[in-house]
């Protein structure tokens, strides 16, 4: 708390909301092999949790809700339950 | 200077954030998201004023914020008016020289509530007025942030906390009352058209004076469904004719694509009772002995919207 600013302004940071991705139950895996670049997930992607070069997931933030999974037209992303993730 | 803005492919988008990972917002909500791609097209040269909304509730907690602009988090009725106030405070710094280079693009994100009905005369009056900045509706079609209950947006039929029942009286349309009022620029918009969304950003970026884009945003708590279908709704939405995809600039009206092949028969309907199953709030009407008749009476109030649209196209 000592770090708190001591004008009334906040900064624009990553996990404003909390570490959102303990919020997940089932993880987006994309299998790079299918997927075909279009893009439609990186657009959609609600948190921007998708890097728009290579379709890396940042997991710490990813709510994990399926949006990514469910629109891909390539069907290369599956959601897969944490529990079973090693 | 309105040199017609055309498509832009997904790739060619800018990589700029202005939404941070790790919001407060729902999983899958159409808030974030539609930010995101306003943020890529006007870019942080943006002054961004919003209402009480589930937009303000999920910025973050003090000293984070999700949003990567400059933000006013105003009373609920005053967008237009606030928003008017800083555009124009921008003019007079620019005028008198204590503030040099590119206006910032100011911007309101408001929802259906702080536009429909509590800031209705705000953004009426900067509209008469043709204030520079743009307002964005994005449309939920209720008060979500409290909890759902019924707003000036929400379909008829449609169950809130506060019509249980369904709600008895049909939405308001005020696109139309926008284009109707004849400021610059005025479109509707849907999530599951990023790049038609996107064009329309940017074309309202061009044009100065009062610019008004409502954004269809199914939003997965409110209307109860999953939260991987809020762009399958939208498109639902737009495809079977119960979301118009439209542009008007002083007056002049365009219908956009797929809602103009649809409204005039050159592409079929999706069935408006798959739209409709989709969702919890309609379920009542789905086990209804009337059903058919009330989908029917759905069905002719689309009609009658789509052929209104196609007439007023010709003007």
């Amino acid at each position: 708390m000592n770090n708190m600013p001591i004008n009334p302004l906040s900064c624009a940071t990553e996990g404003a909301g909390g570490p959102t991705g303990t919020w997940r139950s089932h993880r987006p895996v994309i299998d790079t092999n299918q997927c075909t670049g279009c893009l439609m997930c990186w657009i959609w992607c609600p948190e921007g949790v998708i890097a728009k070069e290579d379709r890396a997931i940042n997991y710490d933030y990813c709510k994990g809700c399926g949006l990514c999974a469910k629109e891909c037209p390539a069907h290369a992303i599956t959601m897969i339950k944490e529990a079973d993730h090693e | 200077m309105n040199e017609a803005i055309k498509s832009v492919k997904l790739a060619d988008m800018p990589d700029y954030e202005l939404v941070k990972s790790g919001t407060g917002g729902c999983a899958g909500c159409p808030s974030p998201m539609g930010l995101r791609i306003v943020g890529k097209a006007l870019g942080p040269n943006s002054i961004m004023v919003m209402t009480p909304s589930c937009a303000v509730a999920s910025i973050g907690v003090m000293p984070k914020s999700c949003y990567d602009v400059p933000v006013l988090n105003v009373c609920f009725a005053s967008a237009g008016a606030s928003a008017a106030g800083v555009s124009m405070s921008l003019d007079a710094q620019l005028k008198s020289g204590e503030l040099t280079g590119e206006k910032p693009t100011v911007f309101t994100w408001v929802g259906d509530g702080g536009t429909y009905d509590i800031g209705f005369q705000g953004i009426s009056a900067a509209a008469e007025r043709n204030d520079d900045f743009i307002h964005f509706c994005y449309n939920n079609e209720a008060y979500s942030n409290t909890g759902v209950q019924r707003s000036g947006a929400t379909p008829k039929y449609a169950t809130t906390t506060t019509t249980p029942a369904g709600k008895s009286a049909q939405k308001k349309n005020v696109p139309l009352l926008m284009l109707e009022q004849r400021v610059a620029y005025v479109a509707t918009a849907s999530l599951a058209y990023p790049q038609d969304f996107y064009r329309k950003v940017m074309k309202a970026k061009s044009i100065k004076g009062f610019k008004y884009i409502e954004l269809h945003a199914p939003c997965g708590p409110g209307w109860k469904f999953a939260s991987s279908d809020t762009v399958t709704l939208g498109r639902l939405a737009v495809k079977s004719g119960a979301w118009l995809l439209w542009e008007g600039e002083h007056g002049k009206l365009t219908l956009n694509t797929p809602t103009k092949p649809l409204a005039e028969g050159k592409m079929p309907l999706t069935e408006l009772e798959d739209y409709l199953k989709a969702q919890g709030r309609f379920s009542h009407v789905m086990k209804s002995p009337q059903k058919d008749a009330v989908i029917d009476e759905m069905k002719a109030e689309i009609r009658r919207e789509m052929d209104f649209m196609l007439g007023r196209e010709k003007l």
